[in-house]
């Protein structure tokens, strides 16, 4: 096994008492691309806003984030600029306010050339050019003077990446990258930074609520629930035989594309609010499967295949159990 | 009671909008629709999917008498649409609601939800005060909420509750139609099916018709039983969901399915190439011949209609489809 480029170890986040992370373990090989899923508010963002710190002076944070072996968490500012952009990149969840819209598009990826690789001037206007065609924007010369507003929500993505890619980042977080788009775009996006980790060996951490989205760009997905990772394992293996409830019941909530039209599992409930969460699993108040001993405590992650854990006291049942439950 | 299941006929819908560039710049035509007609019936679900500026909320609008069309008609329940703001209208207009992707935008943050649901009825001034609030709780109970979750605010709902409370306030009129922009987009994907589900349910116990707009072609084979694809104005296939969905004829329609992300499927199938097309510069003859694999000289030249394709009857607007002409080897430009 190949040493990881960055690892979470026990990262905490809260915000005002309130918690929003509660333990992530995560690591990313070199080159490797991992996906993180879950529903809104379970904590993708923060887990790499905290990785960065790009969260407020009110978040409190503990645990590790470690880039190879220098630790992250306590890094003095100027340690961090460097790494921001440089390299690790991250590609934010709303696209439009993150692009300046008081510049135009060619100065805001020299304005990166000239940070993280000191590039100025007519090298760093032809290397933009260049990250442009890279990242498929047509005419690219010519895009370089265009506004953010003159460019579609598709291609002012495709700025984004390039803007993040302007460091030449051996990691690559995008942060639901093709959210707001529409599925032949996002497959347009998809491919690119699929190509893009080809050509340059970077990694790519994709976050994402769209279960199919990951399963088609990533070798490995985690699947994150009010705060915590309660399932990680190889892409073909989670969408073949998920262990934990929670990632049966995303899966089984997905309209299927034939057979017969019937009802869809739908999870019930919602989500724990952080001030309420349960004393034990937090997806027991919803689960199908529950028992008593799901209370006691937070379940640890197990192991139910190589590369594949998951953190239910459950998990480890023969899977006609789980079938039952579902039926 | 009409036995006639059409509830909606629109025909030859057009409607452009000026668009001007930059401050001094000239006005140049957008035609956010251009030709569009269908039909809803009572009881069933029309899914209209499409790139995104491609003309379905415009459509919808259209559809709903929101905004007036530049030509083509629209007849409710065999008679044609008053025009916007008369009193013949507002009086039609309860009869048709609309539900928006955003359900805290489409909400007053201010007022508790029981409040907005019965803001309808109060609104068309239906039944006494008494009466009203029976028919809000009632209303909360059909979409799953409880009656005493009326006094809770927006925000203190759950985005599924939301899209619920949404719902309750467009079903207080007693519609017959519902035009659904987006509906689910913005929740979370179990809570997309819980919202699916229900409309489904709401739909075979008041025999709705339904407009369903989206981008998402899962959703819309969940719920509708018929589906139209829309490329840049005008609608290009249609059929019965799965037909189009596993045997696209149309190449967008192709493009589209084979986009759809698909947990367990390696890859992808068709990448469009090139953006989509800007509706104030709209392409000659077919409007997809510029990203078409296949597209031969004569899409260039001549727009294809929508008609029944020989053999199946498939509703679709292609030359090579409709086997007018071979297929091509396509005609995208270089630079794309
Ligand atoms: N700056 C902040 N101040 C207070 N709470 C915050 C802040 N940022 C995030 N949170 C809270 O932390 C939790 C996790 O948020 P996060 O943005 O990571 O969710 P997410 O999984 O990315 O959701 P989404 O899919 O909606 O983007 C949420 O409960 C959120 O309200
Ligand atoms: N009021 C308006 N003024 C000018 N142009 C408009 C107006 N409304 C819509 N358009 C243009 O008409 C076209 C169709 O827009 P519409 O909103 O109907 O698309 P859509 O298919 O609903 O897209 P989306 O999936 O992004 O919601 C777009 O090019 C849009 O920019
Ligand atoms: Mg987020
Ligand atoms: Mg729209």
């Amino acid at each position: 096994m190949s040493a990881a480029l960055v690892t979470l170890k026990g990262l905490r986040v809260s915000f005002d008492g309130q918690a929003a992370l509660r333990g992530i373990d995560l690591s990313v090989a070199p080159g490797e691309s991992v996906g993180l899923v879950g529903e809104s508010g379970c904590g993708k963002s923060v887990t790499w806003l905290a990785a960065l710190g790009l969260l407020p002076g009110r978040a409190q944070i503990s645990g590790s984030v470690k880039l190879d072996d220098v630790e992250l968490l306590q890094a003095r500012p100027h340690v961090l600029d460097r790494v921001r952009g440089g390299r690790i990149a991250m590609i934010f969840q709303d696209p439009a306010s993150s692009l300046n819209p008081v510049h135009r598009i060619g100065k805001q990826i020299t304005e990166a050339l000239r940070l993280h690789r000191a590039m100025g001037g007519a090298a760093a206007r032809a290397e933009a050019k260049r990250l442009l065609d890279q990242v498929g924007i047509p005419d690219a010369a010519r895009r370089l003077d265009a506004w953010p507003h003159e460019l579609s929500g598709g291609q002012n993505q495709r700025v984004m990446i390039a803007i993040a890619l302007a460091g030449r980042p051996e990691l690559l977080v995008a942060d639901e990258p093709t959210t707001a788009l529409d599925v032949t775009i996002q497959a347009q996006i998809l491919r690119l930074l699929q190509d893009l980790r080809r050509d340059t060996g970077m990694a790519l951490v994709l976050i994402s609520h769209d279960l199919g989205v990951v399963a088609d760009s990533c070798e490995r997905v985690c699947v994150m629930y009010a705060g915590r990772i309660v399932e990680q394992a190889p892409s073909a293996r989670l969408f073949s035989a998920p262990a934990h409830p929670y990632t049966r019941g995303l899966l089984g909530a997905l309209p299927p594309l034939d057979g017969p039209r019937r009802r869809l599992a739908a999870i019930p409930g919602g989500v724990p609010e952080p001030w309420a969460m349960p004393p034990g699993c937090a997806f027991a108040p919803r689960c199908a499967m529950h028992v008593s001993a799901c209370d006691a405590a937070a379940p640890e992650q197990v192991g139910v295949a190589p590369g594949h854990r998951a953190a239910c006291i459950r998990a480890t049942l023969p899977a006609s159990h789980h079938q039952a439950a579902y039926a | 009671m009409r036995d006639d299941a059409q509830l909606l006929v629109a025909q030859g819908l057009v409607r452009r909008y000026a668009m001007r560039r930059g401050f001094l710049g000239r006005s140049v035509e957008v035609r956010a629709v251009d030709g569009v007609s269908l039909t809803l019936e009572r009881g069933r679900t029309l899914g209209l999917v499409g790139e995104s500026g491609c003309g379905k909320s415009t459509t919808g609008r259209l559809v709903l008498g929101l905004e007036n069309p530049d030509s083509g008609t629209v007849a409710f329940e065999g008679r044609p649409m008053p025009a916007p703001n008369t009193e013949a209208w507002r009086k039609l207009r309860a009869r048709m609601q609309m539900v928006f992707q955003d359900p805290l935008g489409a909400l007053d943050r201010r007022l508790p939800i029981g409040t907005q649901v019965a803001e309808p009825l109060e609104i068309h001034a239906i039944g006494t005060a008494e009466e009203r609030s029976a028919r809000t709780a009632e209303l909360l109970r059909s979409v799953g909420l409880r009656p005493d979750q009326a006094v809770r605010y927006p925000h203190e709902l759950s985005g599924g509750q939301r899209q619920r409370a949404v719902l309750a306030r467009a079903l207080a009129t007693d519609p017959a139609m519902l035009v659904c922009d987006e509906p689910i987009s913005a929740l979370d994907v179990s809570i997309q099916a819980q919202v699916m589900n229900l409309l489904v349910e709401l739909q075979e116990r008041l025999g709705l018709g339904i407009l369903f707009i989206s981008h998402d072609l899962r959703a819309v084979r969940q719920v509708s039983h018929r589906v139209a694809v829309m490329y840049l104005g005008r609608i290009v296939e249609e059929g019965e969901p799965d037909a189009v969905l596993h045997d696209p004829a149309h190449p967008y329609a192709q493009a589209l399915v084979s986009a759809i992300p698909h947990p367990g499927k390696i890859g992808r199938g068709i990448v469009l190439q090139g953006d989509p097309p800007n509706p104030a510069d709209r392409p000659s003859g077919c409007a997809f011949h510029p990203r078409c694999p296949v597209a031969t000289a004569l899409c260039a030249q001549e727009t294809p209609s929508l008609k029944p394709r020989p053999g199946d009857g498939r509703l679709v607007a292609c030359h090579v489809a409709q086997g007018e002409v071979a297929p091509g080897a396509g005609l995208m430009r270089e630079a794309a």
